[in-house]
């Protein structure tokens, strides 16, 4: 019979047992989710895009990594989020971007944006946007200048300079010409991702086969993405500003990087709202000031900004949409009101 | 199929280990530790000494205020009257009784002459004398349930829910003693004066709710057998109210304020035999089961019987058991020694060898928001792990942290792995110091300013 008095035995509070996912098991899962994505970049762009993709992801690591050791801070690397933001970074960059300045971005997500607030969890705006927008107001050139994926080629080393270059349907609809852009892209065409955009951005497909396998692992709700997308539909259809209604909902639903924006970005746990609830205003108000921005601001696309113009209202919206506590129906509240 | 409750999470039920095993009688220990706490209130006043003969289901602690007394489990001697520990931690008063093994009855347990002409009350009283508690595990005294509740209860439900990972105790009694389940149930029925009683027992027991059906319509009893969904915390009391009547519990009331009265199967069987055979608590049946044990099994013990005495029964503990677990893996007790007794409220004892634990060394919350939609109480564990972790006590008020029942849910569903159940514990202590320092203070003020004045 045993001797119980030799047991090593631990008293901690309940739970004893723990469901099967970890930081590490989501950040997985939202990895391979981006992979259709990647492979179409490679498919579009080169091996270029892929090279991108990798030194972006070995950055944030990198820099994840020193800083925690630099500040003896126990290790994260090991939770996968600072490849989930090496990723995501280089997809929301043109695929030409040279290597040396994704790494900059990269430095400014993981540093400046996660790390210094406390890190994973804490940053207050999506890394991987804050590190798009920083390129961006630095190197607006550069972050603008889009290859023709229908060229097939992207140079490795050289810079934007050598590239065949095109101008995204967003700054085609911007300059109004409905009628030469849907001639040049097609729905279908638009809808797979035959068009010039950010490295990881332009299928919406692709995207969709990623945000609905988060869907089903449950990694995400589908409440911020479907309200976000239903958003910019419904803006779109009621207030085309060139061409027909359909037409101009479709190429804005697909022509930018609301796809990605709505299933990657706006998703990110630490910068949206806890609550159903909260998701389904987020996504509402990230898709009300992508269409504001696309019409009436400078920029052609309005997905970045409006989402980290959201993440900056998420403790706003947290506040007000806490759930009701149990036991506190609705006629409850309405006598208390009138009380 | 009854309404559900919002949120909750879906664990492995584990039960395959033991709900096909028939419930077994423990050989008769050679001694039983029966501690004088067993029940939510006042421990009980020992009513004998070292040296004193005892009989089987004679009172041996009398309560005072809030409690119910409590019987010895064997016949035999009283060894001792000392501290021992017990499985809600540290040590309690208790009566060690030597077996006798001649199991002899003591002259207090009178059967009823007739038990279906008791009145109410006289069934209050008889509840009341047999020590009868909240056998799941909550350990509220039944007859103060009761007899506060006639009158205001319209809705009896029999909580057969067992939602808690391997717990398999109350499905065996489904199907091995339906009639005990249903006659206490039929008996509740009468106390409260209502003409049905519902027992809602998740679906994943077919076979027990089948046993259940046959004897309520042997016996025409007032009972009806309401299926639930598979959901942890389907068995906790405010979402089996919902679940069953759709109605909510106010936030601090009680399932009265709707109406509602629940008990434990477990529970009602004590009824049943209290009622029928004037028979006190004076056994349990637990189910000893989890990775850390050699054979997991049902057994029927005496109250008090030392839990080594169960675990060598099962063939022992295997190598690396890290954790022994009084209750379920949800909600129970870690315990730091084997040397407890089994209690009125001890359903179940766990023995964890592998990797159930599943900690991780650095927790950080990823803001995810399972735990919000997890929380049958709504509310938003991230928010109060943060409060109660910088002592926060104003936010933690606001955030309804005293809502919390430790149900382990948030924990269970967070991906970072944080301590929240362990966090939420403390934050309601420190909601509690505050409170009664806030009320010291403003007692103090007052006789500060009653001395001015005078």
């Amino acid at each position: 019979m045993t001797d119980y008095k030799n047991l090593k035995l631990i008293a901690t509070s309940n739970p004893h047992i723990r469901g099967g996912e970890t930081t590490r098991s989501i950040m997985l899962d939202v990895i391979i989710a981006m992979l259709p994505a990647l492979i179409w970049a490679v498919v579009k762009f080169g091996v270029e895009a892929l090279l991108l993709t990798a030194v972006s992801v070995v950055g944030c690591v990198f820099f994840e990594w020193a800083y925690r050791a630099l500040m003896k801070k126990p290790q994260s690397v090991g939770d996968l989020s600072a490849v989930v933001t090496g990723m995501l970074l280089a997809f929301v960059c043109p695929p030409s971007t040279p290597l040396w300045m994704i790494l900059i971005g990269d430095f400014f997500a993981i540093i400046v944006v996660k790390q210094l607030f406390g890190g994973i969890g804490k940053n207050f705006v999506n890394p991987a946007l804050a590190g798009r927008a920083f390129l961006l107001g630095s190197y607006a050139g550069v972050m603008t200048t889009w290859v023709d994926p229908a060229v097939n080629k992207a140079p490795l080393f050289g810079g934007v300079a050598d590239a065949v270059t095109a101008a995204t349907p967003l700054a085609i609809m911007k300059s109004g010409d409905m009628a030469g852009l849907t001639s040049t892209y097609t729905v279908t065409d638009m809808f797979l991702g035959h068009i010039p955009g950010s490295t990881g951005e332009i299928s919406a497909l692709m995207l969709l086969i990623g945000g609905v396998y988060l869907i089903v692992r449950k990694v995400i709700n589908w409440h911020t993405p479907v309200s976000y997308i239903a958003t910019v539909a419904v803006l779109t259809f009621l207030f085309p500003k060139y061409g027909s209604s359909m037409d101009w909902m479709l190429y804005s639903l697909f022509g930018g990087g609301l796809m990605l924006g709505a299933f990657f970005m706006a998703t990110d746990y630490a910068t949206s709202p806890v609550t159903k609830k909260g998701q389904l205003i987020f996504g509402v108000g990230c898709g009300l000031f992508t269409v504001l921005i696309r019409y009436f601001g400078s920029y052609n696309e309005g997905v970045c900004y409006s989402i980290m113009v959201m993440n900056l209202c998420v403790a706003l919206i947290d506040k007000y949409t806490k759930p009701t506590r149990f036991g506190v129906v609705k006629s409850d509240k309405k006598e208390g009101a009138a009380k | 199929m009854a309404q559900a409750f919002f949120g909750g999470v879906h664990p492995n039920d584990m039960k395959a280990a033991t709900n096909e095993k028939a419930i077994e009688q423990l050989p008769a220990p050679a001694e039983v530790v029966i501690p004088m706490s067993m029940h939510f209130g006042a421990p009980c006043t020992p009513l004998v000494k070292a040296g004193d003969e005892v009989k089987v289901g004679q009172k041996i602690g009398e309560f005072r205020g809030l409690g119910a007394p409590i019987h010895a489990s064997v016949s035999g001697k009283v060894k001792a009257v000392e501290p021992r520990p017990y499985s809600m931690g540290g040590n309690i008063t208790s009566v060690i009784i030597e077996n006798d093994f001649q199991n002899t009855l003591s002259d207090e347990v009178q059967a009823p002459s007739n038990p279906d002409t008791l009145t109410p009350d006289e069934m209050v009283e008889i509840v009341k004398n047999a020590g009868i508690v909240g056998m799941g595990g909550a350990t509220f005294p039944t007859h103060v349930k009761i007899s506060g509740g006639i009158g205001k209860v319209d809705t009896v439900i029999i909580n057969g829910a067992e939602c808690e990972p391997y717990i398999t105790g109350d499905h065996r009694t489904m199907l091995e003693r339906p009639e005990e389940i249903i006659g206490g149930a039929t008996y509740l029925a009468k106390m409260f004066g209502v003409d049905k009683v519902v027992i809602g027992v998740e679906d994943n027991k077919q076979n027990g709710i089948d046993a259940m059906n046959k004897v309520i319509a042997e016996k025409k009893a007032p009972v009806v057998v309401e299926p639930l969904h598979c959901r942890y915390p389907q068995g906790g009391e405010k979402q089996l109210c919902q679940a069953i009547t759709g109605k909510q519990v106010p936030p601090g009331g009680l399932p009265s304020n709707i109406g509602c009265a629940v008990f434990n199967i477990n529970t009602t069987c004590c009824i049943f035999r209290a009622v029928t055979q004037g028979m006190p608590v004076v056994n349990k049946v637990v189910t000893v089961s989890g990775s850390g044990i050699v054979e997991p099994k049902n057994i029927e013990c005496p109250i008090g019987t030392p839990v080594s005495l169960l675990l060598d029964f099962c063939g022992g503990v295997k190598d690396g058991t890290y954790k022994l677990i009084a209750g379920g893996p949800m909600m129970g007790m870690a315990q730091y020694t084997a040397d407890i007794p089994v209690a009125k409220g001890t359903g179940c004892m766990l023995a964890f060898c592998e990797k159930e634990e599943q900690t991780v060394e650095h927790p950080q919350c990823i803001r995810c928001g399972k735990c919000v939609s997890v929380c049958p109480m709504h509310l938003e564990p991230l928010f109060m792990y943060q409060y109660a972790s910088k002592g926060m006590v104003d936010e933690l008020n606001e955030a309804h942290i005293m809502d919390c029942m430790e149900c382990g849910a948030c924990a269970y569903a967070c991906p970072a792995r944080m301590h929240l159940t362990h966090m939420f514990k403390t934050g309601k202590q420190l909601v509690k110091d505050k409170a009664a320092a806030d009320k010291a203070a403003a007692e103090a003020k007052k006789a500060a300013q009653e001395r001015k004045e005078a």
